[in-house]
């Protein structure tokens, strides 16, 4: 059986899924109930001055019929009396002494940190999260993002946490920023002991289309929110991944965004994430969710003979490269299999008009084709082709050659001039602009186009 | 034991008849319309007779627009609301879905169609209007999907438009033909007055037009005149003892059970001669309407009859037996039927044959005779010059529905032989635009 236990910058946790300072912590009552299902640790809903918040806090993306691809909130940090959440911290520990526990913090002077560090842990909590990423509320009143979005600021506040410090502290990033291992630096540089990202992200979700209000409206009103949920991942990943390759930063990476199943977590892991942090799918699904996690990182371990975390830990930082270093010579191209093709024709319509219109139809059959020599391998077609292993890329070069953008920089082998003979697409097919104009008209405009112009016939060359 | 006991209220005749094709709600249409892929030239499209754009509707009601999407699906089809509850789906845009190539269910296109039509039925919403008095007036004779089709083209476009009809509902078959499963009256008859409040036509219910002197009044009145006036009563069988009580035609006893209901008597043991889809609605009807023991006799193998296989599955599914490779020879009884003699048959060379010496009485109390509608040559032959071809179908182009007297158009049943509502309904929009193109010659 592989160890899921992990110890991230000396803090211990049965498994790596830890609750993020969110709602889902914001008591004892729902920590140990985490904990009694599986989960391994749990960062506390933010420690500070209790804050007072609005009604109607939370908005969604929903895509199709599915819902909270995307998430927002506009809630503050905890709104109880420091005093209740550090009692509760107490009793979290003393029934559950190997699991996690970590007070996230965000206050504003010297003094008040210190204070609030001391009795953190006095109270039993096994590391701090300082949170310098909330982008909403808390950083107009300069905390939170405010201070994640100025390295000068956030080493500051850091070096005075270490001054009181006794456990472990992690500084948690705010991805409202253009570069993310500037603050990670500064945390580095003031001391801390771990990094977690990201928080959430600047957002609007929507906008009532009868009361012209973003979401979630606040008596009429709106405002900027956090934004979180499935569909920041991606962001999550990039940002994991430019602090973990980044030479001077070196810290244990905790990996928030986007998680809501094994496979979402093993990418966090993969890209340098030595625990992760999950709040949304708790919200949306309840804390169950931590049994599918657990069992598909442990079968996943299995199957890779992973004995521990560790031994994937950033596995596929070596293969995240800059652009610049990608083998040009490589080259993939779509290949169609007609025993799976169900004739949608999707990937033809996206490849004639998002792409390379490299895939033709031909009469009689509904399974499109591909023009190999204007197939640029881009993936499209794969992308939008609905059925499994229907579409693949399949590699066309001999595999032997290899040359890179810097190479050929270097070689002085790249396109200088607005006329240059060695740009890419200048021996590429493309076909006459004019022949888009009305071509197949009558499958793009279908039914209702063919009554209203007459045109009832098929054209006889379809 | 009967499959279904005998409805006596309206609410059991609406449990024994309940709706195939229940009207959606928003949830399970926008997950429905959340699996449609959104196909290239969909297949869907072209499997529908009347070429309504699926995809561009599907992809209306999942975006929140299901007035649009009802826009889209009369823009194409005026019996919208009806042909997503009646139309065979299975064999048309539901059978052409790419999905049953990966074996993964069709998306409900008919379900999702009546969830945005009846949407805009309810809500009374004005979609469309009639166009600019063009000062010419129309005459229907014919108040069924083609005839009602017909009036609202011809009003969008601008004509004073008569329908006649000699029924006292409007919808034709829809309401007097269709099973009650598949869709209600009051369904049918509120898709009805929604089209006649937007397009704005004259029906005159009750008024059949049956003699030569009635025709060459509307000749005289009005500028063309469109025929939509479908099939006539149930073929004759010319068998002995058909003319027995409790032996009917499938056509005026489905129109019976559509008007009254669980008032209609049906016999404890029916059988039903025929092997189209209105063999398979005559006998699911009289399993629903209580009979104890329902047999589908049809003259050829089971693998030969015309109805789709999904029409026998329902009916099967409601307890109805087949007896196959047999020929209807006398129907038996004294005054009232008391059997069906029968004589077993063999198929030679695609023929039908009896097997001399096999006949055999098979005793039951009612027969219905589902062996199609007769062609309502009497009629059709009032007008003059109109050409029908052998099988009695009237003779027009196909393009603009014009017949061999050029002020007469026609579309529906009465063309192309016994259709779906859909065919009708396409038809007809087209013929309406052949009349148009006609007087502005």
């Amino acid at each position: 059986m592989p160890d899921l236990s992990i110890n991230f910058a000396g803090i211990k946790a049965p498994n790596p899924f830890w609750l993020a300072s969110a709602p889902p912590t914001n008591s004892g009552y729902q920590v140990m109930k985490a904990f009694d299902a599986g989960w391994g640790g749990a960062v506390w809903k933010t420690l500070g001055v209790p804050v007072v918040n609005v009604s109607s806090r939370y908005g969604g993306v929903n895509y199709r019929d599915k819902r909270l691809v995307g998430f927002n909130n506009i809630e503050l940090i905890s709104d109880r009396p420091l005093s209740h959440n550090l009692r509760e911290i107490e009793e979290v520990k003393k029934r559950f002494p190997n699991h996690a526990v970590i007070a996230s913090l965000m206050v504003q002077s010297r003094q008040e940190w210190h204070d609030i560090v001391r009795a953190s842990q006095d109270a039993g909590a096994d590391g701090f999260e300082l949170n310098f990423g909330c982008p909403h509320g808390m950083c107009e009143r300069g905390m939170g993002s405010a201070v994640g979005q100025e390295p000068k600021v956030l080493q500051m506040i850091v070096e005075w946490v270490m001054e009181v410090a006794q456990k472990p502290v992690i500084v948690k990033l705010t991805p409202n920023i253009s570069d993310i291992t500037e603050p990670a630096l500064a945390a580095r540089r003031g001391g801390a002991d771990a990094i977690s990202l990201i928080n959430t992200i600047q957002s609007i979700v929507g906008v009532d289309l009868d009361k012209y209000a973003p979401y979630p409206i606040v008596d009429g009103k709106g405002t900027n929110g956090g934004y979180c949920g499935p569909a920041v991942k991606p962001i999550a990943l990039n940002m994991v991944k430019n602090c973990a390759q980044h030479p001077d930063i070196q810290l244990p990476i905790s990996g928030i965004g986007g998680i809501e199943n094994w496979r979402d977590a093993v990418e966090h892991i993969l890209l340098g994430a030595s625990s992760v942090q999950v709040c949304t799918a708790a919200m949306h699904f309840g804390f169950g969710i931590i049994r599918e996690m657990t069992a598909g990182l442990e079968q996943y371990m299995v199957e890779k003979g992973f004995n521990t975390i560790y031994d994937f830990v950033g596995k596929a930082l070596p293969n995240v490269l800059h652009w610049e270093d990608l083998n040009m010579k490589y080259k993939v191209t779509a290949n169609i299999n007609e025993d799976k093709c169900i004739g949608c024709q999707l990937c033809y319509t996206a490849c004639e008009d998002g792409a390379h219109q490299a895939i033709k139809l031909n009469a009689g059959t509904r399974v499109p084709e591909i023009i190999e020599e204007n197939c640029v391998g881009c993936n499209l077609c794969s992308l939008v082709c609905p059925v499994e292993q229907c579409i693949t890329m399949e590699q066309t070069d001999s595999g032997t050659q290899h040359l890179t953008w810097k190479e050929r920089t270097e070689a002085g082998d790249i396109p200088t001039k607005f006329e240059d003979e060695k740009a890419g697409g200048r021996h590429h097919w493309v076909p006459e602009p004019s022949a888009a104009l009305g071509k197949e008209r009558y499958k793009t405009l279908p039914g209702k186009a063919r009554v209203i112009n007459g045109e009832t016939e098929v054209p006889a060359e379809a | 034991m009967a499959e279904f006991s005998t409805p006596t209220t309206e609410q059991q005749f609406a449990e024994n008849f309940a709706q195939l094709k229940p009207v959606m709600n928003r949830t399970e249409a926008l997950y429905e319309s959340s699996r449609c892929l959104f196909c290239f030239d969909a297949p869907c499209i072209k499997a529908c007779p009347s070429g309504i754009d699926i995809p561009q509707f599907i992809r209306q009601i999942n975006s929140g627009n299901d007035t649009g999407a009802a826009r889209t699906i009369y823009e194409a089809n005026y019996f919208g609301n009806a042909c997503g509850k009646v139309c065979p789906t299975e064999v048309l845009c539901e059978g052409a879905c790419v999905y049953n190539l990966q074996d993964v269910k069709p998306i409900e296109i008919g379900r999702l169609q009546s969830y945005a039509t009846t949407k805009a039925i309810k809500s009374g919403k004005k979609l469309f209007g009639p166009g600019e008095d063009n000062g010419k007036n129309i005459a229907v004779i014919g108040a069924g999907p083609a005839g009602i089709s017909a009036a609202c083209e011809l009003r969008a476009l601008g004509y004073a438009v008569d329908v006649f009809e000699a029924k006292a509902q409007p919808s034709g078959l829809t309401v007097y033909g269709v099973a009650p499963y598949k869709i209600t009256n009051e369904e049918t008859l509120a898709e009805m007055a929604y089209l006649q409040a937007q397009f704005g036509y004259n029906v005159h219910f009750n008024s059949a037009i049956s003699s030569r002197a009635e025709l060459e009044k509307l000749e005289n009145k009005y500028d063309a005149i469109f025929l939509g006036i479908g099939l006539g009563k149930t073929n004759e069988l010319g068998l002995p003892g058909e003319d027995k009580i409790n032996c009917t035609g499938a056509v005026e006893f489905i129109a019976e059970l559509r008007e009254h209901q669980h008032k209609v008597a049906v016999g404890r043991k029916v059988i039903v001669l025929g092997g189209g889809n209105t063999a398979m609605d005559a006998a699911s009807e009289s399993s629903r309407l209580g009979a104890e023991h329902v047999i589908l006799a049809y003259r050829r193998a089971k693998e030969e009859m015309g109805a789709y296989e999904f029409e026998y599955d329902l009916a099967k599914g409601v307890g109805v037996k087949g007896l196959f490779n047999v020929a209807p020879i006398e129907i038996t009884g004294n005054g009232y039927v008391a059997g069906v003699k029968f004589i077993r048959t063999e198929v030679k060379d695609g023929r039908v044959q009896e097997i001399a010496g096999s006949e055999f009485v098979e005793p039951c109390d009612m027969v219905i005779k589902a062996t199609g509608q007769a062609k309502q040559m009497e009629f059709l032959s009032l007008i003059p010059g109109l050409k029908l071809d052998s099988k009695g179908r009237i003779i027009a182009d196909a393009h603009t529905g014009q017949t061999s007297n050029p002020k007469y158009f026609a579309s529906g049943d009465a063309w192309n032989g016994g259709a779906e509502v859909v065919n009708a309904a396409a038809e007809a929009k087209l013929t309406a635009r052949g009349i148009h193109a006609y007087l502005t010659k």
